[in-house]
Order: C-alpha cells, then sequence, then structure tokens
C-alpha cells in the first residue's frame, strides 16, 4: 500500500523536476494577489487607521492553502484524462483510496511551498510575519489542508461523472464558496442570512480563527473544534458521493471513454 | 485449467445492448481471439473482465476469483494494453515504468523495465518523453508496461494497430514465446485475420453483442467451407451471422 502511494507521489513531483514554470506557478499567481491586494489595504490603512491589512495578508496566504490543496486532489483525475492514463491507472492494483492519498500528499507539499514562499514575500514587503499566528498556524494549516482536500475530493468526483466538461468547475468550486466563508472580512460583515449560511463551512471557523488570533494572540480553540467537526462531515459526505460516482461511471462505462451522456 | 470464465454476460448503456448474454472461458497457456466487426461489443466484454465497466447481469471469474468483488486481487495478477490508451504523456519512459512497476509491486522495477524494453526492442532512450513517441512506439511501451507484472492473464485491445509489419512480427513472436515460457493466457482483439489465423488456439466471433461463431480457426474455416478467416469476418460483418455450410446446402 505505501510502496502504491510513494509510487503515485513520485508520478506527480517527476513532473515538477522538469517544469520550472508549475514550480514558479504555485508561487507567482498568489504572489500578485498578494501585491495587489497588499498595497490596496495598506492604503486604506493609511486612510482608516485599521488592523486591515494585517487580516488581509492572512487571509490571502491562508487561502492559498486551502486552494493548493483542493487543487492537487481535484485536477488529479483531469491530469490523467488529460495525457490518456486513466484506463492504466484503473486496471493496476491502485486502490482509490491511494490515488487519493498519493494526491492529499501532493497538495500537502504544495500548500508547503506555497506558503512559505508567500509569508517570505509578506515579511518583505509588508513586514507581516505569519509566524505571528505562532503555534495556532498548525491547526490552521492543518484543518485548511484537510478541507481543501475535501473540496478536491468532490471536485474530482465531479470531473469523474461529468468528464473533461466539468473542467472549468474544478477551478471554480472553491471560489463558489470563497464570498461566504469569510476570508477577508469577518462574518459579522455578512447579511445575517448568510451569516447562518456561513457557519456550515469550516473555512469560516479557520478564517475566524485566524484573525482572533491576529487579534489577541489567544488560541481560538472554539473555532478550531468546530471547523474540525464540520470538515469531518463534509469528508464523509463527499467519500460517500465518491464511492457512488465510482459505481455510476463504472455502469455507464464512463472510465473508459471521455464521451458523457 | 481454465482461468477465465465468462458466464451469461450482458450489459447495457441506456437503449444501446452492447453484450447479450454471452458466456466463454479460456484456458491457461491459450491465445483467446474476440474478434467482430465494429460495435460487436469486443471491447467491452475486455473492459467488464477488467472490472473498468460492470455487468449488468452474469458473472466474471479470473484465476478463480469474482469480479468485481476481488478486483485488487485479479488486477494484481492480470495486465492490459491497448493501442487507444497510453501511459502519462508527462513522464519519461524509465519514469513510467519505474511508476508501474512500483504500482504492480514489482522487485526490482528498473532491472525489470530494463528487461522488457530490450525484450520488446525499446531502443529508445530512457529520458524520451512519453508524449513525443511515435504512435508505434507507444504502443510497444504500452505492452512493455503490460508484461512488467508477468501477468497470468493478459488482455490486449488491439495491440498491434500501428505497429509496422516488421514490429508486429516480433510482437506475435514475443506473444508465441510469453505463452510457451510462462503460460500466460492470452485474450485479445484485432482487426487482422491474418495474424488472428496465425497467433490465436481459438475465436470467437461478436456480432452485435451475440457470439455468432468459436473454434480453432481451421474450424471455423471448415465448418463455414470459406477460404480464410478474413471472409468468415466480411460474411458476419454483412450478414450478422454465420451459417453452417450444411444449413446453407439446405436452402
Ligand atoms: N460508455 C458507453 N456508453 C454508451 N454506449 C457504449 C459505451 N461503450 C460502448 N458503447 C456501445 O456499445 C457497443 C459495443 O462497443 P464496443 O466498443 O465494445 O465495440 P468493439 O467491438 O470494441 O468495436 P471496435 O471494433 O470498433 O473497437 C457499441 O454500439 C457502442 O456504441
Ligand atoms: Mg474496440
Amino acid at each position: 500500500m505505501i510502496a502504491r502511494i510513494l509510487a503515485m507521489v513520485m508520478r506527480y513531483l517527476f513532473i515538477y523536476k522538469r517544469s520550472y514554470i508549475r514550480i514558479a506557478e504555485l508561487v507567482f499567481f498568489p504572489l500578485m494577489d498578494l501585491l495587489v491586494w497588499g498595497f490596496v489595504t495598506l492604503y486604506l490603512e493609511q486612510v482608516t487607521q485599521s488592523k486591515a491589512v494585517l487580516f488581509m495578508l492572512g487571509g490571502i496566504i491562508l487561502w492559498d492553502i486551502f486552494f493548493r490543496a483542493q487543487q492537487a486532489v481535484g485536477m488529479s483525475v483531469l491530469q490523467e484524462m488529460w495525457v490518456g492514463n486513466t484506463l492504466n491507472l484503473f486496471v493496476s492494483p491502485l486502490r482509490s483510496y491511494e490515488l487519493i492519498i498519493s494526491t492529499a500528499i501532493v497538495g500537502f507539499i504544495r500548500a508547503l511551498i506555497t506558503i512559505s514562499g508567500l509569508g517570505a514575500c509578506a515579511y518583505l514587503l509588508y513586514a507581516f510575519n505569519i509566524l505571528e499566528l505562532g503555534f495556532a498556524l498548525v491547526p490552521l494549516f492543518g484543518l485548511l489542508l484537510f478541507f481543501g482536500w475535501t473540496v478536491g475530493l468532490f471536485t474530482a468526483a465531479l470531473i469523474l461523472r461529468y468528464g473533461e466538461a466539468a473542467e472549468s468547475l474544478a477551478w471554480i468550486v472553491p471560489f463558489l464558496i470563497q464570498p461566504f466563508v469569510a476570508v477577508f472580512y469577518p462574518v459579522s460583515a455578512l447579511p445575517p442570512l448568510l451569516q447562518v449560511f456561513a457557519q456550515v463551512f469550516p473555512c469560516t471557523h479557520i478564517f475566524e480563527g485566524m484573525r482572533s488570533v491576529l487579534h489577541d494572540g489567544g488560541i481560538p480553540w472554539g473555532s478550531l473544534v468546530s471547523a474540525f467537526l464540520l470538515t469531518l462531515v463534509w469528508i464523509s459526505l463527499t467519500g460517500t458521493y465518491l464511492a457512488r460516482t465510482l459505481t455510476h461511471v463504472r455502469r455507464k462505462g464512463y472510465l473508459t471513454t471521455a464521451a458523457r451522456g | 485449467m481454465t482461468v477465465v470464465t465468462v458466464t451469461n454476460v450482458v450489459k447495457r448503456f441506456g437503449e444501446t445492448i452492447a453484450v447479450r448474454g454471452i458466456s466463454f472461458s479460456a484456458e491457461r497457456g491459450e491465445i483467446l481471439g474476440l474478434l467482430g466487426p465494429n460495435g460487436a461489443g469486443k471491447t467491452t466484454t475486455m473492459h467488464m473482465m477488467l472490472g473498468l465497466t460492470s455487468h449488468d447481469e452474469g458473472s466474471v471469474r479470473i484465476l478463480d476469483l469474482e469480479m468485481p468483488k476481488d478486483r485488487y486481487q485479479i488486477l494484481q495478477r492480470v495486465n492490459f494494453a491497448s493501442a487507444y490508451v497510453s501511459l502519462p504523456a508527462n513522464l519519461t519512459i524509465d519514469e513510467s515504468l519505474y511508476v508501474y512497476g512500483k504500482l504492480y509491486n514489482v522487485k526490482d522495477p528498473k532491472r525489470r523495465a530494463k528487461e522488457v524494453l530490450e525484450e520488446l526492442e525499446v531502443d529508445l532512450p530512457g529520458s524520451a518523453l512519453v508524449g513525443t513517441l511515435s504512435a508505434g512506439q507507444k504502443t510497444r511501451l504500452n505492452l512493455c508496461k503490460a508484461l512488467l507484472n508477468k501477468p497470468a492473464v493478459l488482455f490486449l485491445d488491439e495491440p498491434t494497430a500501428s505497429l509496422d509489419p516488421d514490429i508486429a512480427i516480433k510482437v506475435r513472436a514475443i506473444l508465441k514465446k510469453l505463452q510457451k515460457n510462462h503460460g500466460t493466457t492470452i485474450i485479445y482483439t484485432s482487426h487482422y485475420m491474418q495474424e488472428v489465423e496465425e497467433l490465436c488456439d481459438r475465436t470467437i466471433f461478436l456480432a452485435r453483442g451475440s457470439i455468432v461463431a468459436t473454434g480453432t480457426p481451421a474450424e471455423i474455416r471448415e465448418r463455414s467451407k470459406l477460404k480464410n478467416l478474413e471472409e468468415v469476418f466480411v460474411t458476419i460483418a454483412r450478414d450478422g451471422e454465420l451459417r453452417d455450410s450444411a444449413e446453407k446446402d439446405d436452402r
């Protein structure tokens, strides 16, 4: 089992070995975000005198952890379709969960690269030290990874079921929830009805937790535990959906064709 | 010893009935040809044996195990190659064979990769990207992958499509050698009837999802009083069945 998981991790890392663009991509796009929004909030801060910059930069960096984890798991099926490798994998002894774990590991590595790169840039540009989050950074990072994998799993299931037509969804899914999960502003900034809706996403509690740490330095246990429990619920729902999707695509013969009817 | 038993297997895709209750078996060390016109159900049948597509009715038993219940035990001991499926285009030859060697739990994947590359006479640099290979080179590399785990049953879907005649002859020789030396059972589809006549111990002709003829190439020729399998094939493709010559005489 371990050997097969490692083999798949290598399968994805081999690609990075040759492609500097891919590595640059891990830091480049989020860096652009960091530049634009960092300066915007820097300006606003001059005008309004608040901790806005702190929250904004924290939000950008932490959001990207979630995004990288989601992409690694969610895009894996699509990547295999692109290179014509899906069938070979599905006739090999590789279990579905082993494939998922290997992509989760790749997601972890990608998130680690992103957070280090962005953390360094934020420090140089805005004197924002992500390590100021202290010990709380560990559970925040872990929870974001965990929920990122979960959403990635859901994305992968959509792609299996709806084929390459769902390709754009793979990119969009994280941004569909972004407005509601209080990444860049507190939940209290949302209209009352949306505030309730926001509670069902682990991300909401994670970002609220982040702001609370940046605000007074204490560890927001309540938020962390809520986020953890919610993620457990989400992952069991997603896992069930994925299992059902696999049965469905085997019945429809979708593993062997790009066509969906 | 019977290693593959397919019993009354049915597959429907919505309105289309791709496979209509077929039964057949394959013995250890047998080369079995699945033949028939386009859309007859050959690929679907093969995919059901590999658990890629689930069957609606009937049962598929391979190596005394049940598909899909014992999926992974079966998949560990069989393998598959098709001219229409590729190894990851963005990996090199060495990398992709290494990854698949590991996936199949091969002891020394690097050495085994070298062996199969030599066996199939792939003399390309191991650092060449799979995506840059020609169609025939890819096909040969797929066969390399399919041999990595020394499969007891080898499923090949049009393995010689896009091979040049010289390599096709070599591939046939390799398949014969596998059969002789390792007792490998080979189930394969092909549209080259000459190749089928040379290679197959037994053939199954499918048309519109049903078996319309089965036997050794010689038996089928004999019964139909046709000159060769090519003529048998054309008759089946046009009539959708193969009447015994005796029946024909009656009319
Ligand atoms: N996933 C699918 N969804 C719907 N119909 C399918 C699917 N896969 C195969 N079919 C249909 O099932 C029938 C059998 O197809 P199959 O691919 O098994 O034929 P084949 O014998 O391999 O043909 P060829 O010689 O062209 O490769 C065809 O009518 C095909 O359209
Ligand atoms: Mg076919």
